[in-house]
């Protein structure tokens, strides 16, 4: 001991210390097994995580009017709106600046595009405005206000500066106040008007509908899934195929199938109609509402409770539950005391699932859902889709993945994580 | 054996790369609606030019969510379309998002056989600098002429007369030509139809108008939606496309008329992305020179009733090449078609498109 002390540290084979030694060859190992995961997470990260904090960061990101008008956004912060008055020329030429520039780019229709969601009138101003000023270049002399005033009636509008200054800050709290029924005003964060009022609404009828769902499936799938667990082998792949032939079937056609069944001159009507239970002018209205969101949306997630239930419940030794019974249990007794606990983590697993795709789902809702059956989800589809509005449609989304992790937290809490299995 | 197939098939594909590459220069991406619509687009463009031009044209039905996808496409750096066909709605915001490339109509387009300027002929329908017209559809009504009786509708108001006329309707799941049809049948002016939407009180009047009939109304989101209501018989009339109307009543004959009162007229048309490259996007125009000619766009009409774009194409709209029925009467710009009639208000919409959408959807969901 005192003598390799005397000499130093332990060497390895080749001389270098034995401790650096071996941490290399532990980098090594480590290095070699971070390269054979390297393509997934790789793929991972630029596919799907890069993505997704992309799309999430629009929900704050307001660069375009501060890049977009420069010079205009520095003079009009000192602008003051409750005086009434009208900015003075200097905001005007810092204007007509930026426009110059920002037509040659074609940027100003952007922007016009941009605040128009803040401010009804103001994509028509800029698209209006810029068609003049593209005649204009560095040459055009001031004053440049009358300019203005004489282009279009809006730049002489205090509502309208109002909104400059109000959105001009590079980082805007204002799209997540859209998503929940708010507005960015001069005078900061207030209620939208109460007949704009709808994203609250529909992020509540998204859970309630969800839980919904999840429940109609925990009742439906419980009784299949004990029923493909406790018959022969044989006959129960047979009935499994029964579960997985909807996988196999395109998503519209399933959905359109339901609109052809429950509609006021479908096939339940009809039958309904013809045995007498119901008078041909007092048809149910079973779709193009909550009632066929449910319906069409439970009959399409049935499978993911199911498999993960049957996969449970497999695992159950039938002996307990004959123990049970010798031991003098009633039925009854045998099935709520000894089986069904054991089942329980099926059951979970199979809720998460149809509860967190149910809450994301918006092609059945809005085939068969009218008014009242559609879900935020499609609100998210309308803004990415149609109105262009990515900032408002990100926040939605932040949103929705915030309550699910939160919904997923207080499972956790209640539950357990841990008791959820899937097999 | 294995590495000796291995190597074999990868000489090959070296070796047929460049002829690839060279088949990929001679292809265009051109962008539809699907449906009967690019079928009629594939016969009357597409196939003769295909043949005039030995260039293979590869069809992608995304033009419902065209604007969404151009975005995403330019933000990536890589457009992957040559020709998009759009209403003209999308192709203004597309212009205004600088997603689309400037056109000069006169020089980039053929003029018609006498001479006229591509510019004169096609009009007023230029309603963006990057909107190339096409043809001028309209949204108007259908009705089951079995469920009307001796009195069937021919006022736009009849829509809103649930005496007259009960059972469901479908309209549009959005506000707009729902709004201007209130207002009309609330006793607006046509004139003054928009300076009282422009208000917050015309346009809770043009709500409270649709709320007559509210509890009757299916609200559709794509075109298929009314002609499938009325073939069931679950609506008594709805709007739509004309061309679906068209192809209900005269292909698949079912019991349905047209109610032609207060249509509205929409454009529809090219653009070209911007930012191609400068040999994909002089075969873009190549294909738009060609496919706007005013033979080609009268060529279209055989195969669906939607107005060519062109006034020079108008005179030769013929019959419909598979049915033989003429095609004229069939036409929303046809006279007797064409009594009373909208045009979109493109400038008003663009303004008011989101605040109003977001009051009519909080209304429905009321």
């Amino acid at each position: 001991m005192s003598d390799t002390s005397a000499t130093g540290p332990v060497l390895a084979a080749d001389g270098t210390p034995l401790k650096r030694s071996l941490a290399r060859a532990l980098r090594v190992q480590k290095t070699r097994a971070l390269m054979l995961i390297a393509p997934l997470l790789v793929f991972v990260l630029i596919s799907f995580i890069v993505p997704i904090l992309n799309m999430l960061l629009r929900s704050v990101d307001n660069d375009i009017v501060a890049d977009t008008l420069p010079l205009t956004v520095e003079a009009v912060a000192g602008w003051d709106a409750s005086t009434g008055e009208l900015p003075g020329e200097p905001v005007f030429a810092a204007l007509a600046q930026d426009m110059i520039v920002a037509v040659a780019a074609k940027n100003h229709t952007k922007l016009g595009t941009r605040l128009n969601y803040e401010q009804t009138g103001l994509s028509s101003l800029f698209r209006k405005s810029g068609r003049a000023i593209k005649k204009w270049d560095a040459e055009t002399v001031g004053p440049f206000k009358e300019q203005f005033l004489d282009l279009h009636d809006g730049w002489g509008r205090i509502e309208v500066w109002e909104t400059i200054q109000t959105h001009s800050r590079r980082v805007t709290p204002g799209y997540f106040l859209n998503a929940v029924d708010m507005q960015l005003t001069p005078e900061g964060a207030q209620s939208q008007p109460e007949n704009k009022q709808i994203l609250i609404k529909l992020f509540w009828r998204t859970i309630w509908m969800s839980l919904m769902i999840t429940t109609t499936c925990i009742l439906l799938a419980y009784p299949v899934a004990y029923l493909l667990a406790n018959l022969p082998m044989r006959k129960a792949n047979v009935l499994m195929i029964l579960v997985l032939l909807p996988f196999w079937t395109s998503l519209l056609v399933r959905t359109s199938a339901w609109k052809v069944m429950l509609q006021q001159q479908g096939v339940i009507n009809d039958v309904l109609v013809w045995i007498g239970l119901v008078a041909d002018d007092g048809r149910l209205v079973m779709i193009n509402n909550q009632t066929g969101t449910i319906v069409a949306m439970t009959h399409i997630l049935l499978p993911f409770m199911i498999l993960p239930m049957y996969s449970v419940m497999q695992t159950i030794p039938q002996t307990y539950v004959r123990a049970a019974k010798s031991l003098g249990a009633t039925n009854w007794t045998a099935f709520w005391r000894v089986y069904f606990p054991q089942s329980v983590p099926g059951i979970g697993a199979g809720s998460i699932l149809v509860f967190i795709l149910s809450i994301g789902y918006y092609i059945t809702p809005e085939i068969v859902g009218g008014t009242k059956g559609v879900f935020i989800s499609n609100r998210i589809a309308y803004h990415i889709s149609s109105s262009l509005n990515w900032g408002l449609a990100a926040a939605l989304g932040a949103i929705l993945l915030v309550v699910v992790l939160g919904l997923y937290w207080c499972y956790d809490k209640i539950v357990g994580i841990d008791n959820v299995k899937l097999g | 054996m294995k590495l000796k197939f291995l190597m074999v098939t990868t000489a090959a594909a070296m070796i047929a790369s460049p002829v690839l590459a060279a088949d990929m220069a001679d292809e265009l991406t051109i962008v539809s609606w699907g449906g009967a619509y690019s079928k009629s687009q594939l016969r009357a463009y597409h196939e003769p030019y295909s043949e005039m031009s030995g260039t293979t044209i590869i069809n992608d039905d995304s033009s419902a969510e065209a604007v969404a996808k151009l975005r995403a496409m330019n933000e990536a750096g890589n457009v992957t379309w040559d020709v998009v066909d759009v209403v003209a709605a999308d192709a203004m915001r597309l212009c205004d998002e600088g997603l689309a490339l400037e056109i000069d109509h006169d020089t980039m387009l053929a003029a018609a056989p006498d001479g006229t300027l591509a510019s004169e002929d096609f009009g007023d329908l230029i309603v963006s600098d990057c909107f190339i017209p096409q043809i001028v559809y309209s949204t108007a009504f259908g009705y089951r002429t079995d469920l009307v009786g001796d009195n069937p509708p021919d006022d736009i108001c009849d829509v809103f007369d649930l005496e007259a006329y009960p059972g469901k309707r479908s309209l549009e799941k959005r506000p707009i030509n729902n709004m201007e049809w209130a207002l009309l049948c609330d006793g607006v002016d046509k004139a003054d139809v928009y300076s009282v939407l422009e208000t917050s009180e015309g346009q809770d009047r043009a709500l409270a108008k649709l709320g007559t009939i509210k509890d009757s109304v299916i609200w559709w989101s794509a075109g298929a939606d009314t002609p499938q209501l009325l073939a069931d018989g679950e609506i008594v009339m709805g709007s739509t496309y004309n061309g679906r109307l068209f192809s209900v009543i005269e292909e698949q004959h079912q019991p349905v008329g047209m109610l032609w009162d207060a249509q509205v007229f929409d454009l529809d048309g090219w653009i070209i992305p911007a930012g191609l490259s400068a040999e994909r996007q002089a075969r873009a125009l190549d294909y738009i020179m060609f496919a706007t000619d005013t033979q080609r766009l009268a060529d279209q009409a055989k195969f669906i009733s939607y107005g060519p774009a062109r006034a020079s194409s108008a005179p030769m709209v013929g019959k419909h090449a598979d049915l033989g029925i003429d095609m004229a009467p069939h036409m929303p710009t046809d006279p007797n078609n064409a009594k009373n009639t909208f045009l979109y208000n493109y400038e008003f919409w663009a303004d008011y498109r989101d605040d109003i959408d977001a009051k009519f959807q909080a209304w429905l969901a009321q």
